[in-house]
Formats: C-alpha cells, structure tokens, sequence
C-alpha cells in the first residue's frame, strides 16, 4: 500500500481520464452524427440499470437474510461446545458460558454495521435484523440458561444471605463461675 | 463422546485445584523456626543440687514446683535433660547418689527414681509403701554402705526404707506404728552406723528413734514431753541436737538428743533480744551452730554455743535468705546468706563456726522487678592458686533463676513463665515516618544480596553454603522482630500474666521478652502475705479515632484465695509496661464482666460483681455511667455455682442502698436459676463463646443452594453435667451408673434450649463454643474410648426467609436486632465421633473477619497440638453423601476422627505440660495466630484454608522481578529488530 503510494506520489508521467462526458451534451463540441438518437441509447441505459439494480437488491437482501440467519449456526455450535463443557463450575465451562453470553452482545452492539453493505432504500433490513436480534437474544438466553445451570446467578435465597452479617442481640449476659 | 473423553483431563485437573478434601497443613524442614518459636522452661526452683563430678561439664540438678527435675548448664543455664512429672506427682526430694545418679522422691513419698546423671535416662524405680501418710524425707549419706552398697534413706508414709543405690531393691524398712508421730528429721552422724529419726508426737511430746543403719534395727527410743506443745519446724545444729520453738512461738527449745538421752534447755526469746516484737517463726536450714528466726521486723541469727546455750549473732531487718551448707574441707562448713539493701543484694559467704569473718563478700545489683531472693544455694570451685571461689543459685520472687559469681549475673532464666495464668494480645506501635527509612538504606546491599542469594536458591544454583546462608537468613529475618505494627497484623506483643504475679510482653515475632513488670499490689507485703493475680483484662484498645493512646491492660489480683480478700485493679500500660495506675478496691470480687460498649478513648466498661452481689461499673467516669445508663435494662449477668449444682441470672436493679456506695454501685436482683440435683448430675464443665468473636454470616449454604440459619448467640452457655458417681476416677464406676448431660442454656432468660444425655459417658469433659457450634470430648465407658461430640444450633424461625425478592429488595428483618426474649425456635444436629487421645485443652482458631474455616485445636496428652479440620466434626457427615453434599465438601463419616501427623502444629516439639491454647486473629484474614503454654511456650501462624489472601514466604520476588526485566528487553530487541526488516524490505 505505502510502496503504491510512493511511486505515485513521486510523479504523473501519463493518465487516462475514463470520465463518460456523454451524458453532459452542453460540453460536448462535436454534434452527434447523424442518425444518432442519444435519447434512446440513454433510456436503453436505463433500463438496463433499473435491471441491475433489482438484481443488485435482490441479491442484497438475500445476502442480509443470509447474514441474518448466520448466529443460527453459531447457536448450534454454542449448544455443543456448552453440552461438552457439562455443568460444573471450572475454567473451561466459564471461558465457554462467558464467550456464549459475549457473543450476542457483541453482536447486538454491532447490528447496524453489520447491515451496513446491504443498506438500500429498496431493500427491506427490517425483517433480517430482527432475526437477526432475535437469533442473537435467543444465544444470550442460551449463555444465561448455562449461567443458571453452572449456579452462577443469583435466583436462590442463599445468594442473598450469604454474606449477611449476624443479627444484632439486645441484651448481653456476661458471668460465669466466681473467680 | 470421543471429544468428550479428550475433555476429561482438563476437567479432571480444574476439580482438583478447585476442591482439594484434605488441606495437609504440614510444614517442609526448612520452614520449622520461620514462623514458629519455642521455649523451654522448668518454672520455680525447689531444690537444687550441684553436681560434684571433676570431669565433664558442670551442670546442677534441680527440681521445680512445675514437677520438673531438670539438669542446667553451670556456664550457660541451658537444659541438658528435663523430666515433666505428672501433676499428682509432686517431688519431695532430690539428691545425688555416688556421684553419678540422680535420686528423686516424689508422690508423698512413695515414688523413688533414680536418673542417669548425665544423659537422664531413668535407671530404677521402687514404690515405697507404708502404712499412713506422713511427710517424707529423702536422704542420701555419702559414705554409709551395707555390703558394698550406698544407701538411700526415705522416710515416707509412715515408715523408714533403707533402699540401694544401685538398683533400687529395698533393703530394711522399719515401721513407725505410733499414730500421731510426725518425723521431721533424719539424721546419719557422718561416720556412724545410726540413723535418728526425730519428730512430734501428739503437739507435746518430743520422740527420738535411734535405728540401726545395717539393719534397721530399734536401738533406742526415747520420748519427752513438753507442756506448752511446739510449732512444727526445727532446726538442725548439730547431728545431735535440734532448736525448736513453743507453740507460742515466744521460747526457744535446744534440745539434745545425744547419746539417747532428750534433754531441753529453754531459752526465751526476749532474753536475747530486747522488743522481739510478736511471735517468731523459725527458718529451716542445717547450719551447725546457727540457726535463724524470724519474727514481724527482724531476722535473728543465733549461735548455739555448747550445752543448749544460745547467743545473738545479728539480728538485721533487711530481707535475708540463707543457703543449704556446702562442706568445703575437713571439718569446715560454709553457707551463704543473701540480704536485701535497696537496688542491691548482698552475698556473703560464711564458715559454719565463723560467723565474723566471710571468704566472700559481694554486692550485685539486682533488678527490682525480680523482687526478693527466696531460696540461695551454694556451690564452690577452686581457683587455679588453690582457694575457694564460690557460685551461688538464687531463686527470686518472681521465679526466676540467677547464677551469680565473682560480683555478677552469670546468667538468668527467666522460669516464671513456665506458670502462665492469663494471655491477652495486645498491638504494637504504629511505625512513625522516618523511623526504619535509614535502616532500609544501610541494608539495601544486604537486602539485594539476599534477594539474589534466594534466586540463586530458586533457580538451583546454590551451593550448600548458599543454602545454609539463605536458611540463617530466613530465620533471623529483622522483619519479624521489629517493634511496630506490621501491614498483616503477625507482629503483636502477648501480654502474660505468671502465677507469680509478673506481667511479661513477648513479642510474637521471636519470642523474646519486650518488658515484664512485677505489679506492686502483687508483691508479697506485710498487708498481704499471698497475693494471687488472677485474670488479664484488656482494658484499652485503642484504634480509629484515639490512636494517640496506648493500649492497657487490666490486671485483677486479690489478696489470697477467699472470695471478699481485698482487691487491686492494675492498669498497665502494654507498650512501656508501667503501671499507668493501681485501685485498692473496698469490695471483693467474685466475678469480672467486660461489657460490650467502650467510651470515647476505647476503654472498655467492666463490671465487677462483689459477693454481696452488687455490681460495681468501672471505669468510674461519668461517660461510662452515661453509657451503662443507657443500656441498663438489657444488661444481665448470671452465676454458676458449681459446688451445688445452680445456676442463677440475674438482672440490674437500682442504685445500691447502702449510705456508703457511690453511684458506681447497683443492686441486683435474682432472674431465675437452674437446678441440677445433686444426686443427678454434678457441673463439671462451662463454656461460653470468646467474647471477641467475628461472625461473619448468619447463614449456612448448604447443598442444592439451600440456606440454614446459624443461631448466633453471645448469650448461651454450655454446661456438662455427670452423674455424681461419674466424677471420680476412671475405673470407679460402671457404665450404667454413669452418664453425661450436655445443656444449652440461654443465660438472660435461663431458658434450656438443647439438652442431650451421652448414657455410659463421664468425665474429664473438655468443650469449646464458637459461632453456633460446640465441641465437646469426653470418655466412653462402653466403648473404652474418648469420643468427640459437636452440637450445631440453627435458628428455625428465619428459615421460611426464602422469596428471592424480598431479599433482593431488603424487605427481610434478618439484620435487625433481636431480643432473647422472643422465643427462639432451634434445632439442633448432633454427632458424635471416637477420638484416640485424650486431650488436655481445646481452642477453636479465630480470623479477623471470621470468613476463613475453622480449625479445632486439640492439645493431646502428648503435649503437642494438633489442628483438627472442623469439617470432620460436621453433623450433616453421612456414610453415603449425594454428589451435591460431595461438592460441597461433606466428607464422608467414619467412626473415628482422623489423626494425621503432618497436622500437628507443634511438628516435631513438645509443650511440656500444656494448660491452655490461645488463638489471635491476625490483620490478614487468613491467619490466625496460635499461642500455647504449659511448661514451655509455643507460638506459630496458621492458615486453616491456607494463605489465599497473600503470597507464600518463599515466593521469589527477584525471580518476577528478572522475569519483568527479561520481558520488558525481549519487547524491546524484537521491536527493533521488526522496524529493521521493515526498513531493509522498503528499501528492496
């Protein structure tokens, strides 16, 4: 990239322009040659844009529904690496439940982004991402289920009480045998 | 499954870090001494005899009033050997027997032994029977001999024994059938083949035996009778006569014995002297020709000059002790008397039959901590130009020990505290800025040499020289020893209190003595002839906003054993060791409460129960009565009265009546009192939670995230009951007859919470009660073995407290206070376990935060400590427990306790006599610091869960500090080295 750069920076010695005038009559100084309807040729042009861009929707919005049922793999995947890791609390189990519970996350935060090649005002992102979202809710769920099943959420008595400190006594009764 | 299978190690290995069963708190070799320190003491000298070898090291046997017979190092005072008799086997009399035996009486005279002198290995031992209880006397004459045999003769229960040296048989004995005779001496005439057997018959009669040495045949019996009685105590002047005094102790009899004939010569005290101001006493000793007594102001010493005729020598009002006689040469006897003169001591040492002129006259000074001299004894060595020089032994008040010679302390040993009577912990000063900075600088050579020694150590580069330099260096490492408070707390002063009334303050680092003071109210005065001290309080802890004071202790010491003897209240101050002030109080004390409330400098309110039963509050300022008066309605105290079997609380009433009370003074009124029949069961045993106690939480989780709530009380008492039969000695009852209740008492309401009844069980019962649990050992005569048992206690009506959002929410009143008057609803879960010693002491360990487990500490009959995991002493163990119980770490029950040798505290040393177990929560929470002390003291570090909280001693800073250095230099070439290659591949 920097060598690229280099060596253009260093000096133009030729350049072809490949900007299409044609569309600017009024700079043109040669008039067109007879028989040639430049109207035409443009609402040829057109059209056959319009196609493209269609297809270039369509093939958009295949793609964002793509993207969108992408976690869904990983959901699967993630369901296997947490049956592997079984349900007691150590190092693997937790490096796994917290790289479940990331995942998602990480994924929603960036949701827009991961729209954004697909952003087009003919395409329709609403439905992909809400699969989207909801695919990645649905492994967030998967990482708390697994954090509830490994005993790491606070749902029982006993994580509230833990660490309460003894009730304080009103009265105090000191003695004992006389010395 | 196959990709399971391959997981299975890395689980395997992540369950094995994370629950370990069994924590081994054993110590490597090289760790003994880092943390721990130990030191051996004999207590309060009784005896002691020189021994008169030429060849080998000098040393002298002693014999103590801890049951010690001991052999010291003349030069150094150190122990060569040492035997700790049992405590009902108190020695009577040692001696030395042909030079190289050790001959000791004990159990009134009925055991004798005899030691190897210079290793004190037992050679033999022969029970002497007789048939009365009488005092026993132990003598060993050098030169009487049947058939080639040296003789001991013990007079004891009742008979004479004539018993060999060598082997211990007994060879004649003769019984002295007469009721109430009462031997107080025997006596061999050098060079004789008699043995006089003189005492008291019947307070008026004078009785002399005259024996056959050979054969221990009666050769001679005399008796006289003198009307006005005698005081029991002689002196021996010669081999043939004796001074005594008369029951009034105002005329003194010589009475001569000699040739079989009793004559008395009377001789009136004030005769001799002028003003002999009140009855005297006289001081046993066997000089040949003097003897002393003592009346209130002087001491008297006075001649025997030949036919019963007595004259005054000196008569002094200074403090005298005289020593036993050392014969020096033929026919000539020397002793040493000791007196007092203000801040010196002076020694003289004098010939029997010269009382004017001294071989040696010394003056030394003498601490006056040590208070006065109570026993001398002599000994001599020649000189390289052939005179005599002379060593003394002095034993002081406050038991220590001193060797002096040529004008000066050879050394001291300071044996009080073989007798300790009360520990408290108590902080050391803050380090102040710029106090150790210097030092720190002076010593970074060192500091990095070490540092580098020990990576050297780490890495396995260290010579055997290295090795032994890091070991030394560890041992005496500064850092434990240093007066200031550390960051962790390990650094403290334990404050002891001696039975002999001396305060000491041992540093915890190494056990040295910081200071000790001998309380003045427990100096024995004309006031009170036997002071006792009797408990530590701490009476000041200063922290948070009265650090500028330092911290003290409260001693109490009353004026001998009666309850309403008068009583001192000592406040020492425990970083300099005055005596910061002293209250002769007008009340007696039967009962020392501390209250749980401190004024605005941390002095902790105490109240003091006098045997009238009013209750005095100290200290005696009006903020302490604000505070108390605050807090009067709630505060009760309750009585144990164990001679017959009641229990009372009691409540606060009023202001006392009485015209002479202050307003320091409350009447108190009865509350309620438990029963125990006397014919039911007897109190043997009571025990409360340690005041200081951290509980951390008021819940237990158990398995399946269930919660059980700890009833936590400082108001509950435990009490062992056995049956009246069951208190005597083992072997004396049958298990049917004989059993054991085990009661918790509520102590404000007197109400019986728990009560469990062991069949077949009885005592020595030995308990300790900390948070909601008790532990308690006791025999069981069924199954012939000691048994453990615990009791946790659990608070039922806080169980239903389970809706998860009502406690997220706080809406609980599982911290609000709570009045012992509300019935509580308990129960209880038992078990109980065989345990194969039996135990002298039982302490529980205490962290700062009470968050660390707990480890019982059990002082075995071995002397030693041992640390029991207080998981094994769970009542949720069963045989078979769920998976979930597995992982919460209940082991599986078994019928005994496990005793593991690597969880003895104490590896590999002995606490002679071990009495008590003290535990202080160190700052660090995972550290508790343990103190034991019997004969010896013992002090160590534990970490019942291990040190979680910080690094191990040998973790090598040097080595994470080169491992940085290395990592920081590799960063740093491998940067270079990359924007090197980018360069060069720029430049292609």
């Amino acid at each position: 990239m920097e060598k690229g750069k280099g060596v253009m920076g260093s000096g133009r010695r030729w350049a072809v322009d490949f900007s299409d005038n044609s569309t600017a009559p009024s700079s043109r100084d040669i008039p067109d040659p007879p028989g040639f309807t430049r109207a035409s040729v443009d609402q040829d042009d057109s059209a056959v844009s319009r196609q493209k861009k269609d297809a270039e929707s369509n093939w958009k919005a295949q793609k964002a529904w793509e993207v969108a049922q992408a976690p869904f793999k990983n959901l699967l995947m993630m369901g296997f690496m947490m049956w592997m890791a079984g349900s007691t609390v150590h190092l693997f189990s937790i490096g796994i439940t917290f790289s479940a519970l990331w995942q998602p996350i990480s994924a929603l935060q960036g949701v827009g982004k991961v729209f954004e090649p697909y952003k087009d005002n003919k395409v329709d992102l609403l439905g992909p991402k809400l699969l989207f979202i909801a695919l990645n809710l649905g492994g967030l769920a998967l990482g708390v289920w697994k954090l509830n099943t490994l005993g790491l959420l606070p749902t029982h008595a006993s994580d509230w009480v833990s660490s309460l400190p003894p009730a304080q006594e009103v009265e105090y009764s000191g003695g004992g045998i006389p010395l | 499954m196959a990709i399971r299978s391959f997981f299975a190690p890395f689980l395997f290995f992540a369950l094995c870090s994370y629950s370990s069963l069994t924590p081994v708190l054993s110590l490597y070799e090289d760790q003994v001494g880092l943390m721990d320190w130990h030191q051996q003491y004999i207590g309060k000298v009784k005896q002691a005899v020189f021994s008169t070898q030429k060849t080998g090291r000098r040393r002298v046997i002693v014999s103590t009033e801890e049951n010690v017979i001991a052999s010291l190092d003349l030069r150094h005072g150190e122990i060569f050997w040492r035997h700790l008799l049992g405590s009902n086997d108190v020695i009577d009399g040692i001696d030395i027997g042909l030079g190289k035996y050790v001959i000791t009486l004990s159990s009134g005279g009925s055991v004798l032994r005899s030691w190897n002198l210079p290793d004190g290995q037992m050679m033999w031992e022969s029970s002497l029977q007789g048939p009365k209880h009488s005092k026993s006397l132990l003598l060993v004459p050098t030169n009487l001999k049947i058939e080639k045999d040296n003789v001991i003769v013990v007079f004891s229960n009742g008979r004479l024994h004539a018993v060999s040296c060598i082997d211990g048989e007994v060879l004649w004995n003769k019984d002295f059938e007469a009721e109430s005779f009462e031997a107080l001496q025997v006596i061999q005439p050098p060079g004789s083949d008699l043995i006089y057997v003189v005492g008291f018959a019947a307070s008026s009669q004078f009785e002399m035996y005259q024996i056959n040495a050979r054969n221990g045949e009666l050769l001679k019996h005399e008796r006289a009778t003198f009307s006005s009685g005698f005081l029991r105590e002689v002196s021996l002047v010669s081999s043939e006569t004796v001074v005594a005094l008369d029951s009034t102790g105002s005329i003194l009899l010589t009475i001569s014995f000699q040739n079989g004939e009793i004559s008395f010569q009377q001789t009136p005290i004030s005769s001799l002297v002028e003003d002999p101001s009140g009855p005297a006493v006289i001081i046993p000793s066997s000089v040949p020709g003097i003897f002393a007594i003592k009346t209130n102001a002087f001491t008297i010493f006075i001649r025997v000059i030949g036919e019963g005729k007595l004259e005054v020598v000196e008569k002094t009002n200074h403090e005298t002790t005289v020593s036993n006689v050392l014969p020096i040469s033929e026919g000539q006897q020397a002793f040493a008397l000791v007196q007092h003169a203000g801040s010196e001591i002076h020694l003289a040492v004098k010939i029997a039959h010269d009382w004017d002129g001294n071989l040696l006259k010394e003056s030394i000074k003498m601490d006056q901590q040590r208070g006065l001299v109570h026993k001398v004894f002599i000994n001599n060595y020649i000189r390289t130009d052939r005179s005599h020089g002379f060593r003394v032994l002095i034993v002081m008040e406050d038991h220590s020990l001193l060797l002096l010679q040529q004008g000066a302390i050879v050394w001291s040993r300071e044996d009080g505290l073989a007798s300790v009577i009360d520990v408290t912990a108590s902080e050391l000063p803050v380090e102040r800025d710029g106090v150790s900075v210097a030092k720190v600088e002076h010593n970074l050579f060192e500091w990095l040499k070490g540092h580098m020694l020990k990576l050297k150590g780490t890495l396995m580069l260290a010579s055997p020289e290295d090795v032994a330099a890091i070991q030394s260096m560890r041992l005496k490492s500064s850092e434990k020893s240093k007066m200031t408070r550390d960051h962790n707390g390990f650094r403290k002063l334990l404050v002891v209190l001696t039975r002999a009334g001396k305060l000491f303050a041992l540093h915890t680092g190494d056990g040295r003595i910081v200071w000790s003071h001998f309380l003045q109210s427990l100096h024995k005065s004309g006031t009170c002839q036997s002071p006792i001290g009797l408990n530590l309080y701490q009476w000041q802890v200063p922290h948070h906003h009265a650090m500028d004071e330092n911290p003290s202790v409260l001693v109490i010491s009353r004026c001998g054993p009666s309850s309403d003897a008068p009583v001192v209240l000592s406040f020492v101050d425990t970083y300099t060791g005055k005596e910061l002030n002293s209250l002769s109080l007008v009340h007696g004390v039967v009962q020392v409460i501390p209250l749980p409330y401190t004024d605005s400098t941390e002095q902790r309110l105490h109240l003091l129960i006098d045997s009238d039963k009013h209750a005095h509050l100290y200290p005696t300022t009006s903020e302490a009565l604000r505070i108390f008066k605050r807090e009067f309605s709630n505060i009760y105290w309750y009585s144990v009265e164990d001679h017959n079997g009641i229990i009372k609380g009691h409540a606060l009433k009023c202001k006392c009546t009485d015209e002479a009370a202050d307003e320091f003074c409350f009447d108190t009124r009865d509350l309620w009192s438990v029963v125990f029949p006397s014919e039911s069961g007897k109190i043997i045993a009571t025990v409360t939670r340690k005041l200081n106690e951290v509980v951390h939480t008021q819940a237990k989780v158990i398995a399946d995230q269930d919660v059980m709530y700890k009833y936590i009380s400082r108001n509950l008492l435990f009490v062992a009951t056995v049956a009246p039969k069951g208190s005597g000695e083992i072997g004396s009852v049958t298990p049917e007859e004989s059993w054991l209740v085990a009661y918790l008492i509520d102590t404000v309401t007197g109400r019986i919470l728990h009560r469990v009844t062991h069949h077949g069980a009885r005592g020595p019962v030995h308990a300790v009660f900390s948070e909601n649990w008790i532990v308690y050992h006791y025999f069981n005569l069924r199954a012939h073995r000691y048994e453990m048992s615990v009791i946790e206690i659990y608070d039922q009506s806080r169980a239903d407290n389970k809706d998860v959002w009502k406690l997220v929410l706080g809406k609980h009143n599982l911290s609000s206070p709570i009045s012992l008057f509300s019935r509580p609803e308990v129960i209880t879960k038992s078990q109980s376990y065989f345990f194969t010693h039996s135990v002298k002491a039982i302490a529980v360990t205490s962290t700062a935060k009470g968050i660390t487990s707990k480890q019982l500490l059990v002082g075995t009959i071995g002397d030693q400590v041992l640390a029991l995991d207080k998981r094994f002493l769970d009542p949720r163990r069963s045989v078979n427990p769920t998976q979930a119980e597995k992982e919460e770490g209940i082991i599986p029950l078994t019928d005994s306790l496990p005793i593991i040798p690597q969880s003895y505290v104490t590896h590999a040393l002995r606490v002679e006599g071990l009495r008590g177990i003290i535990t202080v929560p160190a700052k660090l929470e995972s550290t508790t610091l343990v103190f034991a002390h019997g004969v010896d003291l013992f002090f160590t570090q534990l970490a019942p869960s291990r040190t979680y909280d910080s690094l191990t001693e040998d973790f090598s800073y040097a080595l994470l500090l080169l491992t940085i250095v290395a990592l920081v230099a590799a960063i740093f070439v491998t940067w270079r080295l990359s924007e090197r290659k980018e360069l060069q591949d720029k430049w292609r």
